[in-house]
């Protein structure tokens, strides 16, 4: 794994080619949705798709723009996207997040988010067991009172707060 | 005068005791959310509306307002003590307000920066009280092409102010106005875009945008950025404050200066970031000793404080006059009154006058307010940035969670917040602005309807954009701002050709 590239900074070309690709690929179903639905008039004036049709063109054009510059310059581009380990921060606090709105579904918010602090603080803030518990049963209490008392907002619940009754 | 006289009856309507105590709630949660990284006064706003669905507008307006000013007092405190912008519009205040704080000249750096603030929001809500029924009387008489037209000359002056690349601020909005187009059309009823996608019906709502774009979006990159806070504690005396309030006010020249870029930052699109810069540099720019900036120069802290301020406050008049919001957070307010069921535009002032009015006397007030808040508290708040963020980070995620749920109590909006959230980290690493994305998002469909119903009165001829000299002048603008990038470009290329020569 320890090749010697690894460690060099991910350049700014790759990035910026890949988000123009995506904004060019939204550009073109919105188009594409546009003709479907009609661009020109219909009785009743302009049809659904006249006013899209103009955002996704433009749309269109900008990301092609971009793209273009991007090829065009590529041998000068020099800039740094961003180092290896700060990718590796990014990812290691996007994931949490992505298994944390998964689990939101089958435990609840509540007890998702016990998950999500407990981990943080154990992997990232190295606490010990009693803190942590503190913060992370807490914190989710607080919010539980907030919004499932005081202001009667429901979110959502799973089994646990079903057996105590909820 | 009309304008004292409604302005004593909104003052009746925000001296109340509940709006008082919306007031101070709203002050204290914006202090709090411009201290807090991943949190700033757009997304702040946007988590909080769905609380306010059940209250009465005008409370409601009083309070996420008030949150707005106290994002704006908070932010200074970061920059000072911290060197940590918590809101963009502040970077400009860390240049000169962290040597300051430094040299342990850290009170009057902070008095300094909350007194300017005040006063840029006290010239800007002034200018509001006179300015706003006027321009409000001057747009009855707009018609569909002419509402066309300024929010063309908005989207234009994006292009033509921004620092960023003009093809990356032109495909921020366009995919801001194709996200807002989502949906059902709601001039013929027909679906599109939805690729028969059920979630989709509802169309793409900007609050979730805002909370994933700023929220998650900043949370991944203060993560890039490894940050460990490493700041000065801070106390304010009222003997610090009473030195620095005898001193400060020989630069009025300064204050009246960013006072004026910040409202004219505001009104136009600009937005509160780049009118500090602008200010800060002008500061400098005229300054007796330029060389003293950025190692500690309290002028250096007034222009910007005073400027963003303004700014964020100036936003709200074409935001009240005319529906269009002058930054994100204005937009997120404005969104805020189409789901109170106030239609934002000249007839608010005309049909809603205690809401209007109570707004604009609580400006005064909430100011006023979060000046004494914020000159009390500060140690408070220095306390609550040494939090760590391991801890902090997760609780933020959590609450935005809960935000991008409570809009409409639907996980389809979580996983959505998720995806702009990463959208977001790109946009900012790629020098994308977000500002016109969120104002396009909110003003697609107003935008899209009125140049619907100007082709329908022009039976689809663009002639209509030039028929009277009002439009025409209005239109004629928005093409020399969006032009402006070329001028730009043009001379430097001049500049090229005559160094060669």
């Amino acid at each position: 794994m320890n090749r010697p590239e690894d460690s060099r900074p991910v350049g700014q070309r790759g990035p910026e080619i890949v988000v123009a690709a995506v904004l060019a690929v939204l550009a073109l179903l919105v188009i594409k949705d546009s003709l479907r639905v009609g661009t020109g008039w219909g009785d009743d004036g302009p049809r659904s798709g006249y006013f899209p049709f103009y955002i996704g063109s433009m749309l269109l054009g900008a990301s092609a723009w971009i793209l273009l510059r991007q090829v065009l310059t590529w041998a000068t581009t020099k800039a740094v996207f961003a180092e290896r380990s700060q990718i590796a921060s990014v990812f290691s606090v996007l994931w949490p997040m992505v298994v944390h709105v998964a689990l939101i579904a089958p435990l609840g918010i509540y007890l998702a988010s016990v998950l999500l602090i407990a981990w943080f603080m154990r992997r990232h803030g190295k606490y010990r067991a009693a803190p942590t518990a503190a913060v992370a049963l807490g914190v989710p209490l607080l919010f539980f009172l907030i919004f499932e008392r005081w202001f009667l907002v429901p979110l959502p619940k799973g089994p646990l707060e079903r057996l105590l009754g909820f | 005068m009309d304008e004292l006289q409604n302005l004593m009856h909104g003052f009746s309507v925000a001296l109340t005791l509940p709006n008082l105590g919306f007031m101070a709630v709203g002050i204290v949660l914006g202090v709090l959310i411009g201290v807090l990284p991943g949190l700033g006064g757009a997304n702040g706003v946007a988590i909080l509306l769905p609380l306010t669905f059940s209250m009465n507008p005008t409370s409601a307006i009083i309070m996420l307002s008030c949150i707005y000013w106290g994002a704006l007092f908070g932010g200074a405190i970061t920059s000072i003590l911290f060197n940590i912008p918590g809101e963009p519009w502040s970077v400009a205040t860390t240049f000169d307000g962290h040597p300051m704080a430094q040299q342990g000249k850290a009170a009057q750096a902070l008095t300094a920066a909350f007194t300017s603030s005040f006063v840029g929001a006290l010239f800007a809500v002034m200018l509001i009280t006179f300015l706003a029924p006027l321009l409000a009387r001057f747009a009855l008489k707009f018609g569909p092409a002419e509402f066309f037209a300024v929010q063309l000359l908005t989207f234009c002056s994006f292009v033509g102010m921004s620092k960023e690349p003009a093809a990356k601020t032109i495909a921020s909005m366009m995919l801001g106005f194709a996200l807002a187009a989502v949906g059902m059309d709601t001039v013929t009823g027909q679906l599109r875009m939805t690729y028969g996608v059920t979630e989709l019906l509802k169309g793409f709502d900007f609050l979730i945008a805002v909370i994933g774009l700023f929220g998650i979006g900043e949370i991944l990159l203060t993560m890039e950025e490894g940050l460990a806070f490493k700041g000065r504690s801070a106390r304010i005396t009222s003997r610090a404050v009473w030195d620095t309030w005898t001193d400060i006010f020989k630069y009025w020249r300064t204050f009246l200066r960013s006072t004026a870029v910040g409202c004219w930052m505001g009104i136009t699109p600009g937005g509160a970031t780049p009118a500090s810069f602008m200010s800060y540099g002008l500061a400098r720019r005229l300054s007796k000793n330029p060389q003293a900036f950025g190692k500690g120069e309290i002028q250096g802290v007034i222009a910007p404080e005073t400027a963003a301020h303004a700014a964020g406050t100036a936003a709200l008049l074409p935001m009240l006059t005319l529906g269009i919001p002058g930054s994100p957070t204005a937009a997120v307010l404005l969104g805020g009154l189409l789901i109170w069921g106030l239609q934002p535009g000249p007839m608010l002032f005309i049909e809603q006058k205690d809401f209007v009015w109570g707004l604009i006397a609580s400006m005064y007030i909430g100011n006023l307010v979060g000046l004494i808040v914020v000159l009390t508290t500060v140690p408070w708040w220095a306390a609550i940035l040494r939090i760590p963020f391991a801890v902090i980070a997760p609780v933020i995620i959590f609450v935005c969670a809960i935000g991008a749920y409570t809009v409409h109590s639907s996980m389809f909006d979580v996983v959505m917040m998720l995806v702009f959230g990463v959208a977001g980290y790109f946009f900012k690493k790629l020098k994308y602005p977000l500002a016109p994305l969120v104002l396009a998002l909110v003003l697609g469909d107003m935008a899209e309807a009125s140049f619907r119903q100007a082709m329908l009165l022009s039976q689809g001829s663009l002639s209509i954009f030039w028929a009277n000299p009002l439009v025409g002048s209005i239109a004629g603008l928005a093409l020399v701002l969006l032009l402006w990038p070329l001028v730009g470009v043009a001379q430097s290329h001049y500049r090229a050709r005559e160094g060669r020569a």
